[in-house]
């Protein structure tokens, strides 16, 4: 038997533990083809199931008759708000979105009946066939409008001192607006329902296994010990996932027919069928003093979020309480509000509020500092927060490693990681580029006449896990024992991998805290206690802490105990520091857990005659607190910025009075290899003294700094105001000859 | 309507009631193939590329009824091991939904031009889209790739 470890500080890394770069677990199966995506099951006598939705963003339901359908052959099931087993609507925080409409509609594409049919042609076929008599009404379709009429989820101020009378040498004041953006992940909504003895097992592609059974139970009135719920393999998710989508229907349609019914969305069906990332409308204004340093900021944000309420509140929080960033500032007035429209529903995305308000504190740092005649980079050091100071929510940054503290100065994480770009070159402008290189690439548009350069800076704050009061935690089991002489540790959790390399992650830190070879990895289901949400940048934090922790406990166990007498084994629930809600009218209260920081520096080409551009470099500067495993980490960083990318000049869902124009790969772009440019990452690990391995979550605050950074430089090179993301085309070429 | 194919090697048949039906639903939902993925099924995202008679094709927009007695090539069969592992070693794939397709594309890719540079890699993969990895560590998988099969016996 080994010698049990002991604990070890600072850890000492066993082969394939934390700190390196292990081979995921999945990554075989998934260049082999062998991979089971939830699109990917298949069962003896399945079904499938087809959803009809509403063509209106608002109607009245006079009636429906589905008797064409059912008597179409090879239909087995025609199911409406009158089916639904149990309670009547769901919802992640709110059950306020109807399984099937129930005699009203609120916006396009809502659920109004389903089928299911020996094929999923019929199924589709029969939707088709389903009489569906609307009255249309008029929707409501102005976030600002909603408002006003007091239709919003939330309301949250943020005041701080009296920024109505607070004087400053200098003012910014802008209109901003975000988009709507879509997650867009690859592997389309799916899942298939197996009825078993009275109940069900479901195989889905969830973010958050237990949140799904809290809120499907109820609607199909079923015990949830009745239910499994199954892991299937996830194709990405971005926040896409945490909602539900196929899970109540394909359950109806199980225990309504007794055979497994698998639904799976198109890409069509999938935009309409789950939440997007809230469009904004922010009004900032930001005065300074002579020298730049902040006076007051007031701030007027309204986010749409559409029909039902989703994850609104949360992202409404995160708005209102990161709305100025990481900057130093005594008087202030946010009003947040996330209105109640017929648009598309919307909830949670990767950045999850604090896109949204980046872009806009970003773009007006960038106004003053074009005010001031100062440097991008030197008005953000000047305002820069330290250890110490607060948010404006009254949250004092965390204390950091006194040895940091610069010249008597405390330590600021942003002056830090600002000061790492005076080492990286903005990339010289190649002599006699490929023309592919060159905005409009093999488009051959241009020979470089026309194109000009420019560069510009993004920081991103992100709050990292739940926040407000949120009880969070996340729960493992690790279970030792003798396989074939050798200690092999069995672990099992809930959390989702949504391909990120959480799997990887768990068999990383059982390895460095169990010092053992072999760790495999039990399916993710309900039989172990809820992860949480692969969400909020969390699950490092999160499940990493509650493996570390049921490690520990193993290991403890194992000092006292031969592994020959039997295995040992540990369950551990880890939950993270309390957080309070913020102040209702005062937004103020230590309502985060965790904060990370996140710079981007773009440099830009433009074709300003033709509107077009080229992102030539995007070079990344992140506080991570600790790395946890290089290449997963990068891979983060990398997909992050991409998305970034995507917002700042191509991805948004359009919509006319609550109609969605552009629900297909073939409308709505992201960005592929050709818009990408090659990334240069500086990794800085300010340890955060509180988290599991002092880490910092990683995956969400690329997406925020990686828009303003390229909209600056794209502002950099025209000149031009750009107050709106995406920038597209037509915003670079106004007010020019044609 | 019965159609036969040589599909990763083996001959393989198909009966087919929709003349319409594409080879990417036959493969799936007949044959049981699902190596090859659906995102999009409009020839937008490159998840379903497969080779057909040794072209890289999306799968989703050719007609099963066209291919009687042609080969076909999914990431099963087209994709030479050290591709596979470059994909593994570089951190190439994370939710790996385009990693089929992306495979199919770069072994085509490094059967055309067996060490491409930045610019024609991004030309050759411009249609296989990736949402989680900023494309940035595949461009380090077809280089890797690309020294691996250099050293190998062609
Ligand atoms: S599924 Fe064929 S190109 Fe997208
Ligand atoms: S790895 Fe997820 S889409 Fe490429």
């Amino acid at each position: 038997m080994p010698e049990p470890v002991e604990t070890p500080t600072p850890p000492q890394w066993a082969a394939g533990g934390v700190g390196q770069s292990p081979i995921r677990p999945d990554a075989e199966s998934k260049v082999n083809g062998s991979f089971d995506y939830a699109s990917d099951l298949a069962f003896e006598g399945m079904l499938w199931g087809h959803t009809l939705r509403s063509p209106h963003p608002k109607a009245r339901i006079r009636s429906i008759d589905t008797a064409a359908a059912r008597a179409l052959p090879g239909v087995v099931a025609v199911l409406t708000a009158a089916d639904v087993p149990g309670k009547l609507h769901y919802g992640l925080i709110e059950a306020d979105q109807p399984v099937l409409a129930p005699g009203e509609v609120n916006y396009q594409g809502e659920a109004v009946a389903i089928v299911a049919a020996e094929t999923l042609d019929l199924a589709r076929r029969a939707a088709e066939l389903v009489a569906v008599d609307y009255e249309v009404l008029e929707p409501l379709c102005d976030a600002s409008k909603a408002v006003e009429a007091g239709e919003f989820f939330r309301y949250q101020p943020v005041r701080v001192g009296d920024p109505d009378t607070a004087e400053a040498a200098v003012v910014v004041a802008r209109e901003y607006e975000v988009g709507m953006q879509d997650q867009a992940p690859l592997g389309p909504e799916s899942g298939v329902a197996v009825p078993a003895d009275g109940g069900l097992v479901l195989h889905v592609a969830t973010q958050w296994l237990h949140s799904d059974l809290e809120q499907i139970a109820p609607c199909l009135g079923l015990e949830p010990e009745r239910i499994h719920m199954a892991m299937a393999g996830i194709g990405g998710a971005f926040g896409a996932r945490e909602d539900l989508s196929v899970q109540i229907h394909m359950a109806m349609l199980a225990l309504r027919t007794g055979r497994p019914v698998k639904m799976m969305y198109d890409r069509a069906e999938s935009f309409l069928g789950h939440v997007h990332r809230h469009p904004a409308r922010m009004r900032y204004e930001h005065g300074a003093d002579a020298e730049g340093r902040l006076v007051y900021v007031k701030a007027h944000i309204v986010l749409d979020g559409g029909a039902y309420a989703s994850t609104s509140e949360a992202v409404v929080g995160n708005a209102a309480s990161l709305a100025v960033g990481p900057y130093k500032v005594e008087h202030v007035g946010v009003d947040a509000w996330g209105a109640r429209t017929n648009n598309p529903p919307c909830g949670a995305m990767r950045g999850f509020g604090g896109v949204q308000t980046c872009f806009a504190y970003e773009s007006q740092m960038d106004a003053l500092a074009d005010a001031l005649g100062l440097d991008p980079l030197e008005i953000r050091r000047r305002n820069s927060l330290a250890q110490g100071d607060q948010l404006i929510t009254g949250q004092v940054v965390e204390a950091f490693d006194p040895a940091k503290a610069e010249d008597g100065r405390p330590f600021s994480p942003l002056r830090d990681l600002l000061g790492r770009f005076d080492d990286i070159p903005v990339p010289a402008v190649p002599a006699g580029r490929d023309i592919v290189e060159l905005p409009g690439g093999t488009g051959n548009t241009t020979h470089g006449e026309g194109v000009r350069r420019g560069v510009g800076y993004g920081v991103g704050l992100k709050n990292i896990c739940y926040s407000e009061g949120f009880d969070d935690y996340s729960t493992a089991r690790v279970r030792l024992e003798l396989v074939d002489g050798e200690p092999v540790a069995y672990v099992h959790t809930a959390a989702a991998e949504v391909g990120q390399g959480h799997w990887n992650l768990q068999q990383q830190i059982a390895r460095t805290e169990l010092g053992v070879e072999r760790v495999v990895l039990l399916p993710n289901d309900t039989k172990v206690g809820s992860a949480g949400s692969s969400s909020a940048s969390r699950q490092s934090y999160m499940t990493g802490g509650a493996v570390k922790a049921a490690c520990e406990a193993v290991r403890e166990l194992w000092a006292d105990r031969d592994l020959a007498d039997g295995p040992v084994e540990a369950t551990r629930v880890f939950r993270h520091r309390a957080t309070k809600p913020m102040d209702p009218v005062t937004g103020q209260g230590e309502s985060h857990v965790q904060l990370a920081l996140c710079v981007h520096r773009a440099t830009v080409d433009v074709d300003v005659e033709l509107g077009l551009v080229k992102v030539v470099d995007l070079t990344c500067v992140q506080d991570v607190g600790k790395i946890l495993n290089p290449v997963a980490l990068e891979g983060q960083i990398h997909g992050g910025s991409a998305q970034g990318l995507g917002l700042a000049v191509m991805e948004e869902i359009v919509t006319d009075e609550g109609r969605v124009k552009n629900a297909s790969f073939t409308d709505y772009l992201i960005p592929t290899i050709l818009d990408m440019p090659p990334m240069r990452l500086r990794i800085v690990e300010n340890a955060d003294p509180d988290a599991p391995y002092g880490l910092r979550g990683a995956g969400e605050p690329p997406t925020l700094s990686s828009t303003p950074a390229i909209v600056a430089a794209i502002r950099d090179a025209t000149g031009l105001p750009l107050t709106r993301v995406p920038v597209r085309p037509e915003h670079l070429t106004v007010g020019r000859p044609s | 309507m019965r159609v036969t194919m040589h599909v990763d090697g083996a001959e393989t048949a198909a009966e087919i009631d929709r003349p319409g039906e594409s080879l990417l639903s036959t493969l799936r939902d007949r044959l049981g193939l699902t190596g090859s993925k659906n995102a999009c099924e409009q020839g937008e995202c490159g998840s379903c590329t497969v080779l057909l008679d040794g072209a890289p094709v999306c799968a989703c927009l050719v007609a099963t009824a066209q291919c009687e007695g042609r080969e076909v090539k999914t990431v099963v069969g087209a994709v030479p091991r050290p591709v596979r592992d470059a994909f593994v070693q570089c951190g190439a794939v994370q939710c790996g939904f385009c990693t089929p397709g992306l495979l199919v594309s770069v072994a085509d890719l490094l059967d055309r031009e067996p060490d491409p540079t930045d610019p024609e890699i991004r030309e050759a993969l411009a249609g296989n889209l990736c949402r989680c990895t900023g494309y940035e560590k595949i461009i380090d998988a077809v280089h890797t790739a690309a020294a691996a099969l250099a050293g190998e016996p062609r």
